[in-house]
């Protein structure tokens, strides 16, 4: 088990988490800030051939060769922008380190296990697999997602078959 | 002052274990037997006489104790008294397994096998003691020699006369005179005279300083001039000797010893036998954790360094300057200095990877123990043919390469070769020839295994993969069948045997390989023997590179692969219909690969003959690329796509390139094989 999820037990046993918000279209999502590397801007990427089209390439990261994930596309939201806020999050799970472009990254947040709502069915566009809960913060919706599960989820290709 | 010796501890372990390896080496060679290659003798003697010094020194009294029965042998052998047969040479390297047993132990702090060791010993000793009287008395381990030597044969006899003239300050440099005499007195009879002429005074006496002198006269059988200056071998710098021979010696001390014959008698049952053996070898595997590099190399480094440090010194001179100064001059001066700068960075580049290069023969060096005593314990006769073993290869993959390359040797003699008596019914040389080669082709090191047994049996595989129910197509090719025998659990022996034959191998073989970016082929021709491929990139690390542009993408070709770049005319292309387009180049037919067509980007050109054509050539293939243009040659740094992504189809991994940006390697291995 990574340091991260070692980690996030010892969190998960307090019941009490801090995550990363950000945005996707109109709607906020919430992952574990212990996962999360850095954040810095887009940049052009070098494309991957025969790569789905959620996989933007790979960037250059101080030596380390990142993959970039636009989660926009993979979760089929209508608009795909690149502007000034468009950032991507770097995150470090599964002993990986992969890029997530998003909207917008918004806040950091303290929520209670306990505050913790289970999602109904249809909950946003990512599959309830990867789904901790839902949590409300001043009235905002924020979905909380288990990235370390959503990233190396086969779908995602990131990971090879015979690796992960 | 107390000295920590735990922190040599290490370092002796590691040069017994080489001094192991060579004595194995030695005993091995072909030719030790019957010529009395002295040269060879003595570096095996040599060998086990500094690890029986050191294991005394560090406190590994058994295995000094051990290896004085050795060493007593071997100096025998070396005297010539005795003669070197089969029998000696299966105890001496039966000896070398019990010590490497004991080092292991001791650097493991494991229980090593004491009766085994036991058991040896009394055999060296049974073979010493059955030797003549006077031989006898020398081999004794007598720690009082120096006062009681045997009384030999005044004929075999020589006298020499040693003046030893110590400078004062050999003692500072860790000798200890009386350890030398120590030493001659085991060699014979000694007699010391001290000279305390050059002696000060008590209160003018430099405790660090060594004012005696001495005269030494030593007699002993068979005793040469090299064997006496080889006690002084540590302090010849420190001294004046001077070494006089008595008389001459008419020394042809021919010693014939029967006891060896003996000795076979009550060797251990084979099977037991290579059981050890082979547990001996998977205990050499060498520990990763330190490398000894040959101190020019060092020298090298450090040079290059220094120029490293001209050059940016030079450089920042220029920098210096106010920026108005900066004319034309100087941004000449400015670029040379840059130049200078790129060459250093290159030739250190270099040296440092040199010094991870090491010769196969690391891995090679094994073999021939191992086939030896799988081919006595199946009893099959085989020859060991190999061939490049000064191919240089990085550390990392060296390693790595060990465990696939023992069991394919191993898979070859159990399987491959057939017994004598099976060959001779075929037709064949009674003895299998295993042939292990490495080379270099390309930027790949080519490894092949191969022997001329029977060869795989194709039925068999298939019948297997059946039973096993995999699924294989109708009328598969003969490579895909080889592959059969990768999958794990796949094992077609009839017979299980200790050796190989329990189903977990290639497989594991296999997926070792391609772990280190290798690939594994198997050739083979029934009742004609099989060959096993190794293909590997020759270092991990950098890449000569030539970048080439197709659509807005830029790629990286290995240099090594590409023969030729040219501006195709039209008349070259043509079309070979439902096949693809072909380049005529020469006579010759080159499929041609689109790049963009591969990696499915807008090409800039959208005919073949406005880009630019690279001739590239892999192990099997040779294909022409499209590619829009050419842009530099380079060298780039390897960086792995797998760590954080995973292998893509035609791309063996990524690079960083000046402007930050990255770009992507070509496999053209890949790319010829997709036409």
């Amino acid at each position: 088990m990574s340091a991260v999820g070692l980690q996030r037990d010892a969190q998960a046993r307090v019941g009490h988490r801090e995550l990363l918000v950000f945005r996707l279209g109109d709607e906020e999502y919430g992952i574990d800030i212990l996962s999360v590397q850095e954040i810095r801007r887009y940049e052009a990427v070098t494309r991957i051939v025969n790569t789905p089209e959620f996989i933007k390439g790979v960037i250059n990261m101080r030596g380390t060769i990142v993959p970039i994930v636009d989660l926009r596309i993979k979760f089929k939201l209508e608009k795909v922008v690149y502007d000034d806020f468009t950032v991507v999050v770097i995150l470090n799970v599964a002993d990986r380190v992969v890029g997530i472009v998003v909207d917008a990254v918004s806040d950091v947040i303290a929520v209670d296990d306990e505050s913790l709502r289970p999602a109904p069915q249809f909950a946003g566009h990512v599959d309830d697999d990867y789904l901790d809960g839902l949590a409300t913060v001043d009235q905002r919706m924020i979905i909380v997602v288990n990235i370390e599960s959503l990233i190396t989820t086969p779908e995602l290709g990131l990971v090879d078959e015979a690796a992960g | 002052m107390q000295i920590d010796v735990s922190q040599f501890v290490q370092a002796f372990l590691e040069e017994s274990f080489e001094g192991l390896d060579l004595m194995e080496r030695e005993l091995l060679s072909e030719d030790l037997l019957g010529s009395a290659d002295h040269e060879r003798i003595n570096a095996i003697f040599r060998a086990a006489h500094s690890i029986k010094g050191s294991a005394g020194t560090f406190g590994f009294a058994a295995v000094g104790e051990f290896t004085h029965g050795v060493e007593t042998l071997l100096d025998q052998i070396r005297a010539g008294s005795r003669p070197l047969n089969e029998e000696v040479r299966a105890l001496l390297l039966e000896a070398v397994d019990r010590i490497r047993e004991m080092l292991v132990a001791a650097r493991d702090g494991s229980e090593h096998d004491a009766n085994a060791a036991a058991q040896t010993q009394a055999a060296i000793a049974e073979l010493l003691a059955a030797a003549p009287a006077d031989e006898a008395a020398a081999a004794e381990p007598a720690p009082s020699a120096a006062s009681a030597p045997a009384p030999a044969a005044p004929a075999g006899e020589s006298r020499w006369r040693i003046d030893f003239r110590p400078h004062a300050e050999l003692v500072t440099t860790g000798n200890d005179p009386l350890r030398i005499f120590q030493y001659l007195g085991d060699l014979g009879a000694l007699e010391v005279q001290c000279d305390t002429v050059a002696l000060p005074p008590l209160a003018e006496l430099n405790p660090e300083h060594c004012y005696l002198r001495w005269t030494l006269e030593l007699r002993g059988a068979g005793l040469a001039e090299a064997r006496v200056r080889e006690a002084f071998e540590w302090v010849a710098d420190t001294c004046d000797l001077e070494i006089t021979c008595l008389d001459a010696p008419p020394a042809d001390a021919a010693a014939p010893a029967s006891a060896g014959e003996q000795r076979a008698a009550d060797a251990a049952p084979a099977e037991a036998h290579g059981e050890r053996r082979r547990r001996g070898l998977a205990d050499r595997r060498a520990d990763a954790s330190s490398i000894r590099v040959a101190v020019d190399k060092v020298d090298n480094l450090v040079n290059l360094v220094g120029e490293l440090v001209i050059s940016q010194a030079m450089l920042s001179t220029i920098a210096q300057a106010e920026p108005d100064e900066f004319d034309a001059v100087r941004v000449e001066r400015l670029r040379q200095g840059l130049a200078q700068l790129e060459r250093n960075t290159r030739e250190l580049q270099e040296a440092v990877l040199s010094v991870r290069m090491m010769p196969i023969s690391f891995v090679f060096s094994r073999f021939p123990r191992l086939v030896r005593d799988l081919a006595a314990t199946l009893g099959k006769k085989v020859e060991l043919v190999v061939e490049g073993e000064d191919t240089e290869l990085d550390r990392g993959v060296i390693e790595k390469l060990v465990d696939p390359l023992t069991h394919i040797v191993r898979n070859a003699v159990d399987h491959g070769i057939e017994p004598p008596e099976l060959r001779a019914g075929k037709g064949k040389r009674e003895a299998g020839t295993l042939r292990l080669k490495a080379a270099h082709q390309g930027g790949n090191i080519v490894i092949e295994v191969s022997d001329d047994g029977a060869g795989l049996d194709r039925e068999r595989i298939l019948r297997k993969a059946a039973e096993r129910g995999m699924s294989v197509p109708e009328n598969a090719s003969d490579r895909d069948v080889w592959q059969l025998i990768c999958t794990p659990g796949f094992s077609t022996a009839e017979r299980i045997t200790d050796i190989s034959g329990r189903g977990v191998g290639m497989d594991v073989v296999k997926r070792n390989i391609e772990s280190i970016n290798g690939r594994l082929d198997i050739d083979s021709t029934p009742g004609a023997g099989t060959r096993m491929t190794i293909r590997l990139p020759l270092t991990l690390a950098i890449l000569d590179g030539m970048s080439v542009r197709v659509g807005d993408e830029i790629f990286i070709l290995p240099l090594t692969a590409i023969l030729e770049s040219l501006q195709p005319t039209r008349d070259q292309l043509h079309t070979i219909s439902g096949r693809g387009r072909v380049l005529r180049l020469r006579g010759e037919y080159l499929p041609l690969v689109r790049l963009s067509d591969v990696f499915n980007l807008p090409a800039r050109h959208e005919r073949p003959e406005d880009g630019i054509i690279v001739v590239v050539e892999s192990a099997q293939d040779r294909a022409a690329l499209a590619v829009d243009e050419l842009i530099a040659q380079h060298q780039v740094v390897i960086k792995s796509l797998e760590r954080n992504y995973r292998r893509v189809p035609g791309i063996s991994g990524a690079t960083i390139m000046g402007d930050g940006r990255v770009a992507l390697i070509l496999d053209v291995d890949m790319l010829t094989r997709i036409h």
